[in-house]
């Protein structure tokens, strides 16, 4: 049975539109799968009634030969997404016990589509982190190890779980969210696909907010078809959000033939960092040899304003992030302190928040806080926002002059040992971000691809930036690198 | 720049979250950190530059001004730490 959880969306489709399995066997497959996995603490609410139940019903669909794209396949959702009737916490403790009225626009167009929600995923709270370590439920672990090493090493985060999950075959697919890079480091960190489509492709709706200028979901898979497939059931306009963009969704499986002969590869200088491992730069070039092999013209471009990405993020995201959390007042949902005699609402507020939010949360929610304060409104914010519009305009200028992808680094590492970066800076931790935060910045898709193995074994990931609305052109680049890259490997199971 | 204790005391009020006075040092150094990291924009040069409002340019849409949902009390009340008659419970706030 294990063998069918290492199936990917498109071929489990395939076979189950065949009738060489069925919805029902894949999706016990994964379970049992996830019931022997705990000890990588991707799922942290199973739905198994609810999956069986889905797999039926798309058994029966598919039966009928109405199965629509996703019909029977079994995936797990992250904790951010409103999930009704289910557990829906962002890795906070401060949404203990919250089970939504209501289900999140992309999941209900998951399920529209035909898919099996096997459970709910792990992931930094709230989104805050690279490493899946802030998180009420523990840390979720990254499925492969160095070679000859037992430490325990992080899927990357926020989507960490959800990483965790994909790498380790115990869900066909799995959503993420990406504000900073949380679709995309992970992806790097597990050898596994994952993209971030433009802001306002998919709707926000029910979906926990971070940053909302900066939020957007999107598929981790094991491939670009899959991600490909996964995306085009996730997108689409909904009134509900209003920043959603009402623009017809291509067919992106169909726009995968590998052919990008003709098509102009940037390659970003400032992203050659000082300090940036051998390795990462060895995989870049690498990398762009693939493309130039495939037909691509590779060419230096130049982004200007890059370095100031991060510090402009840790400005924008922590402010956005201090006015959407202040929802959490212990009044409406999730925890409420206990309050001593005497004790009124303003000690309610301090204690809950104080007790339900992780300390990273904390110290964002205060940064934010800050920089919006009086005095400090303009020094900070408007500056970050002003340093955002040059970061976009970067981006329109490659564009412009011809550019229709640019290559770059996912990550400035391959995936570090849980606890590692405890005792460092926070701000070391941010660097993680370094690569990744600009195109949400810039409001662009980006795909991470997995393209090598490290020296210890682990695997590392490439990142392709595409043209706005123009996901289905950066997938078939993507395609074309990872047929280039033919990366297979997959971590000895020790969970 | 460089955090006092009491500014990182004043923004945990305004945050609204509760530290003890122990944390706050610490609490301190680590906005001083943060914000030294951040003061790397004061390079930048923003003269004439325009903060961005929306990172996709878009119209925002309209609709009819009229009710589209409601009647929902029940849920509304589902996951309230305490819910009484109808409403949401919280501590005295008028004396």
């Amino acid at each position: 049975m294990t063998e069918l959880t290492k199936m990917k969306l498109a071929e489990a489709r395939d076979a189950l539109r065949k009738g060489d399995v069925t919805s029902v066997e894949l999706t016990e497959a994964c379970l049992s799968a996830i019931e022997g996995a705990d000890a990588l603490g991707a799922f942290v609410h199973k739905t198994p009634e609810i999956a069986l139940e889905q797999a039926k019903a798309a058994d029966a669909r598919i039966k009928a030969g109405d199965a629509p794209s996703m019909c029977g396949l079994p995936i797990g959702v992250k904790d951010l997404f409103c999930t009704k009737g289910v557990a829906s916490q962002a890795s906070s403790a401060i949404l203990e016990g919250f089970k939504p009225e209501y289900e999140s626009t992309v999941t209900s167009q998951l399920f529209d589509a035909g898919a099996v929600m096997l459970g709910k995923l792990n992931m930094d709270e709230f989104a805050m982190g690279s490493s899946s370590e802030n998180s009420c439920y523990g840390p979720a672990v990254n499925p492969w190890k160095r070679s000859g090493d037992d430490t325990p090493l992080t899927p990357g985060g926020s989507s960490g779980g959800s990483a965790s999950a994909v790498a380790a075959d115990l869900c066909l697919a799995a959503t993420g969210t990406d504000t900073g890079g949380s679709i995309r480091q992970p992806a790097a960190f597990t050898g596994i696909t994952g993209i971030k489509p433009t802001y306002g492709r998919c709707s926000r709706w029910g979906i926990i907010a971070y940053a909302s200028s900066l939020d957007q979901a999107g598929p981790m898979t094991k491939d670009v078809r899959d991600a490909a497939i996964m995306l085009q059931a996730m997108c689409g306009h909904d009134p509900k959000d209003s920043t959603s963009a009402d623009l017809p969704v291509p067919d992106f499986e169909a726009m995968l033939t590998g052919d990008i002969r003709g098509k102009t590869i940037g390659i970003p200088k400032e992203y050659r960092v000082e300090g940036m491992p051998e390795e990462i730069s060895k995989l870049w070039d690498e990398g762009a040899k693939m493309l130039a092999d495939a037909g691509a013209k590779v060419v230096e471009i130049s982004l200007p304003h890059t370095k100031y990405a991060l510090p402009a993020y840790y400005v924008i995201a922590p402010a956005e992030a201090s006015s959407n959390l202040a929802r959490y007042d212990g009044v409406r949902y999730g925890h409420r302190a206990k309050l001593a005699q005497g004790e009124g609402i303003n000690d309610m507020y301090e204690k809950t928040r104080a007790e339900g939010f992780g300390l990273e949360v904390q110290r964002r929610i205060m940064v934010g806080t800050y920089v919006l304060s009086a005095g400090f409104y303009d020094a900070y914010y408007n500056r970050a926002r002003k340093v955002r519009t040059l970061i976009k305009k970067d981006f329109e200028d490659a564009f412009a002059a011809g550019v229709d992808a640019i290559l770059a680094p996912a990550t400035p590492s391959s995936a570090f040992g849980i606890g590692e970066m405890k005792t460092a800076d926070p701000v070391q931790m941010y660097l993680q971000d370094v690569f990744t935060v600009t195109l949400n910045l810039a409001g662009l898709p980006g795909v991470a691809v997995p393209t090598g193995l490290d020296s210890k074994g682990l695997p590392l990931g490439l990142q392709l930036i595409g043209r706005p609305w123009e996901e289905g052109d950066l997938l078939n680049t993507a395609y074309a690198l990872e047929q280039a890259a033919g990366f297979v490997a997959k971590p000895a199971k020790w969970w | 720049m460089s955090i006092d204790i009491q500014t990182a005391a004043r923004v945990a009020k305004l945050a609204r979250i509760r530290v003890e006075d122990e944390a706050l040092p610490a609490l301190a150094q680590e906005f001083s950190n943060i914000l030294d990291f951040i003061e790397q924009l004061n390079e930048v040069d923003v003269e004439g530059v325009e903060p961005m409002v929306s990172v996709t340019p878009m119209r925002l849409k309209r609709r009819a001004d009229g009710v589209t949902d409601g009647s929902m009390q029940d849920k509304i009340l589902a996951n309230a730490p305490d819910a009484r008659e109808g409403f949401f419970a919280v501590p005295k706030v008028v004396e």
